[in-house]
């Protein structure tokens, strides 16, 4: 994606996008490797402008690493994509002033329908924030002096980071010695609940930095963080969650059915499963003797196979309440064991309803209630199966 | 995570040791923790060996049978994971199940003077049919009667080798071996009987070889098993012989014949021209079905019907009129059906208690034994 492959656009159109990053120089011939004031954080720098030669002559290897925007050129795309975004609200009909960015995809959607299957090269129109990626400034002024003093370390966004925080630490020991001293240390541990967050990951703090960081520099940042926390400071807080992300907790999104009764009072919940192509719908009775009736036969005589009855079973068994609930199921499609995992997995979601919720978790984490996302693969051409190659011979 | 796992599916619960049934999941460790409780187990075996005075006290318990006894009277007939289970436990344990128990009151009370009743045990797979027509077989063994016992009817209609033209009869087949093996095995059941009964006809094998009238009808087996090419006119003419000779009185006689829905289904058997033979031209099946027509007295007919060997039939079939057809449901019209069902709960128990005794049911978790 170097210097020569500038295609010449005919027609560009500033407003839409292929989806992920444009790494095509945007303007026709010309390169223009200045630097784009991205970074966050550090304060405003001066911009250089720094003319390199044409395209056709000798590549400029140095410059070849990556294509440079211009702050105009970013500033003249956002006010393109405001202007793009009020037109096309204009053409949806709606109000250009509350149009979000989830109302733009849907009408980008509808407007461009398209059946690729990778998502990312369905068209799309985002801020350009998200598209062009986040770039360094020219870290050093006219007379070649470096702006930052940690230039020479080599990284120095992600150092500066941690002289910040460790000053922090400092600050922080600091007060609360002078507290202990004084007397007025309390133990407060009113830090906030820790469960539903994560720490960034280390391609997110790359990102965040703008800079290539090593994993040790990672772990080390990490333990630098850890250690923050244990000091229980208040004031630090929102220092350190700008360094976490929030994680939503898996089981809360298990959807329980609610329990129905029927005419004579007897409580059962229905709910459907499916495995491969087979599709089934289970009704788990609050009280029975453990009788399960598939397709209306007996589970006995419709499953000969020892396996696929101890997968009917599974679920009960996993609950201790083997003979305790009835239970009458339909099934249709697919073979012998895909129809026991189908039934299985509609007997779990059912069973949810009867159970508290520390043990539809347990359930959870078992893999009772996750619907089994393998299915055949296709046969690819050139081959004899999905996998299977054709024999080979040597001539 | 792994521990909370373990914890639900082991369980709280104590296990009581005389009830296994209702109680979830049993705890590995307290399996055999029953051999050291104070509290009455169940019981599973009687000591009761005699089938004649089985009765209704003796329902779900276990009896012995001699193994001498199973040598002479069951040579054929037993299901194979049976036997694998007698020579594993070396002792033959049966159970005393209801049909079997009702079949054995209709036996005790038959009126020899009246045709033979056609009693039919039909029922869901593996629920206990051949065992309980074994059960009947014993009895009748015991009782002193002749036992014509055909193992398994299927084995007549599918997979035979060495089909022969019959020289009897020119449009059927002869099966030599299996009416070699099944002569065999008759002459192990009722040795005592072929010298008794006398052969009322003559009989002219070929140029050389004929069987005078009044002749132990060993000879007519002898000349079966020597003479293969002859085994299935021999069968025939045995069948034949212990029809007419039943009414005598002499002896009593009981046909029990297992997956009798063979006689009347279809065949897998080719002919050389590939194509299908029906039932009517195999000659061992005809006389069988001379032979459980009801038109001799002095005896009884217990027949099972069995899908596991049946050809062309759906699996789930199991009653009368879907495994015989129309056409074998009118041929045996009319019969006693008897319904074998699955173990209901005591049954169920008495089964697992001569598990536990034997030591069969081990957990890799529990105490060694």
């Amino acid at each position: 994606m170097a210097a020569p492959c500038v295609s010449c656009y005919a027609a560009l159109s500033y407003r839409l996008f292929l989806g992920g990053r444009v790494s095509l120089s945007p303007n026709q011939g010309v390169w223009k490797a200045a630097a784009a004031e991205l970074q966050t954080g550090t304060g405003s720098q001066i911009l250089r402008l720094r003319h390199t030669t044409g395209v056709s002559t000798k590549k400029n290897v140095a410059a070849l690493r990556r294509e440079t925007y211009t702050v105009d050129f970013i500033k003249k795309q956002i006010e393109e994509f405001n202007i793009g975004k009020r037109h096309l609200a204009n053409m949806m009909g709606e109000d250009p002033e509350t149009f979000t960015q989830e109302d733009i995809d849907k009408a980008i959607a509808y407007l461009f329908p398209s059946g690729l299957f990778e998502k990312q090269a369905r068209p799309i129109m985002k801020h350009p924030e998200q598209i062009f990626p986040k770039q360094r400034a020219i870290q050093w002024g006219e007379d070649g002096r470096p702006f930052h003093f940690l230039f020479y370390t080599g990284k120095q966004a992600y150092y500066s980071l941690m002289h910040e925080a460790y000053g922090k630490l400092l600050e922080v020991e600091k007060r609360q010695n002078k507290l202990q001293a004084k007397g007025l240390f309390s133990e407060k541990t009113k830090t906030k609940d820790l469960i539903d967050s994560r720490w960034l990951i280390k391609e997110e703090l790359e990102e965040m930095l703008v800079e290539k960081l090593s994993d040790q520099d990672y772990a080390q940042f990490i333990r630098l963080l850890e250690r923050l926390l244990t000091l229980h400071c208040g004031s630090e807080e929102e220092f350190v969650q700008r360094f976490r992300r929030s994680v939503t907790v898996q089981s809360k999104k298990q959807l329980i059915e609610p329990v129905q009764y029927d005419e004579q009072g007897m409580a059962f919940s229905t709910s459907k499963g499916k495995r491969k192509s087979a599709k089934a719908e289970a009704i788990v009775y609050g009280h029975g003797s453990g009788r399960i009736k598939v397709n209306g036969i007996d589970y006995l005589l419709y499953f000969p196979v020892t396996q696929d009855r101890e997968q009917l079973m599974f679920p009960f068994h996993f609950l201790d309440r083997l003979g305790k609930h009835d239970t009458t199921c339909t099934v249709s499609g697919g073979g012998r064991s895909s129809q026991a995992g189908a039934i299985r997995l509609a007997v779990a979601r059912a069973l949810c309803s009867f159970v508290t919720e520390e043990e539809v978790e347990w359930m959870r984490q078992a893999g009772l209630l996750t619907a089994d996302p393998r299915v055949k693969e296709r046969k690819k051409p050139g081959q004899e199966g999905a996998r299977r190659k054709f024999t080979w011979k040597k001539r | 995570m792994l521990r909370r796992m373990t914890k639900l599916l082991s369980g709280a619960r104590q296990l009581d040791p005389g009830r296994f049934l209702h109680r979830g999941s049993p705890a590995p460790q307290s399996l055999d923790a029953h051999l050291d409780d104070q509290r009455p187990r169940a019981v599973s075996c009687t000591s009761e060996d005699d089938p004649a005075r089985h009765g209704e006290q003796h329902a779900a318990l276990h009896y012995h049978i001699p193994l001498q006894d199973l040598k002479t009277v069951f040579p054929q007939g037993l299901p194979p994971r049976f036997i694998m289970q007698v020579k594993t436990f070396n002792e033959a344990c049966l159970m005393v199940r209801k049909p079997a128990l009702e079949l054995l009151h209709y036996l005790k009370n038959t009126n020899f003077a009246h045709p033979a009743v056609r009693y039919v045990l039909y029922g869901e797979k593996g629920t206990g049919k051949t065992l309980s027509l074994c059960h009947v077989v014993h009895f009748c063994a015991k009782q002193d009667w002749l036992i014509l016992h055909i193992p398994d009817a299927h084995l007549w209609v599918k997979n035979c080798r060495g089909l022969l033209q019959s020289s009897y009869n020119k449009q059927r087949f002869d099966q030599p071996v299996e009416a070699s093996m099944w002569l065999k095995n008759f002459k192990t059941a009722n040795e005592r009987f072929l010298s008794q009964i006398k052969v009322q006809e003559k009989y002219v094998w070929n140029k050389r070889e004929s069987t005078e009238k009044g002749s132990p009808l060993g000879a007519v087996v002898e000349q079966g098993l020597t003479r293969v090419r002859n085994a299935t006119d021999a069968v025939g003419i045995v069948l034949k012989e212990l029809k007419n000779q039943s009414c005598l009185g002499a002896f009593r006689l009981l046909v029990a014949v297992d997956g009798v829905n063979a006689l009347w289904g279809r065949t897998s058997l080719k002919r050389e021209d590939k194509s299908l033979i029906a039932p009517e031209e195999l000659a061992l099946v005809c006389s069988l079905r001379k032979m459980v027509r009801n038109d001799w007295h002095g005896g009884a007919i217990v027949l099972t019907l069995s899908q596991t060997g049946s050809l062309f039939k759906p699996r789930r079939a199991y009653l009368p009129q879907e495994l015989l057809g129309k056409e074998g449901f009118d041929a045996l019209d009319p019969f006693i059906p008897i319904l074998v069902s699955n173990y209901n709960p005591k049954e169920f128990e008495s089964c697992i208690q001569y598990y536990l005794e034997n030591k069969w049911l081990q957990h890799e978790k529990g105490p060694p034994t």
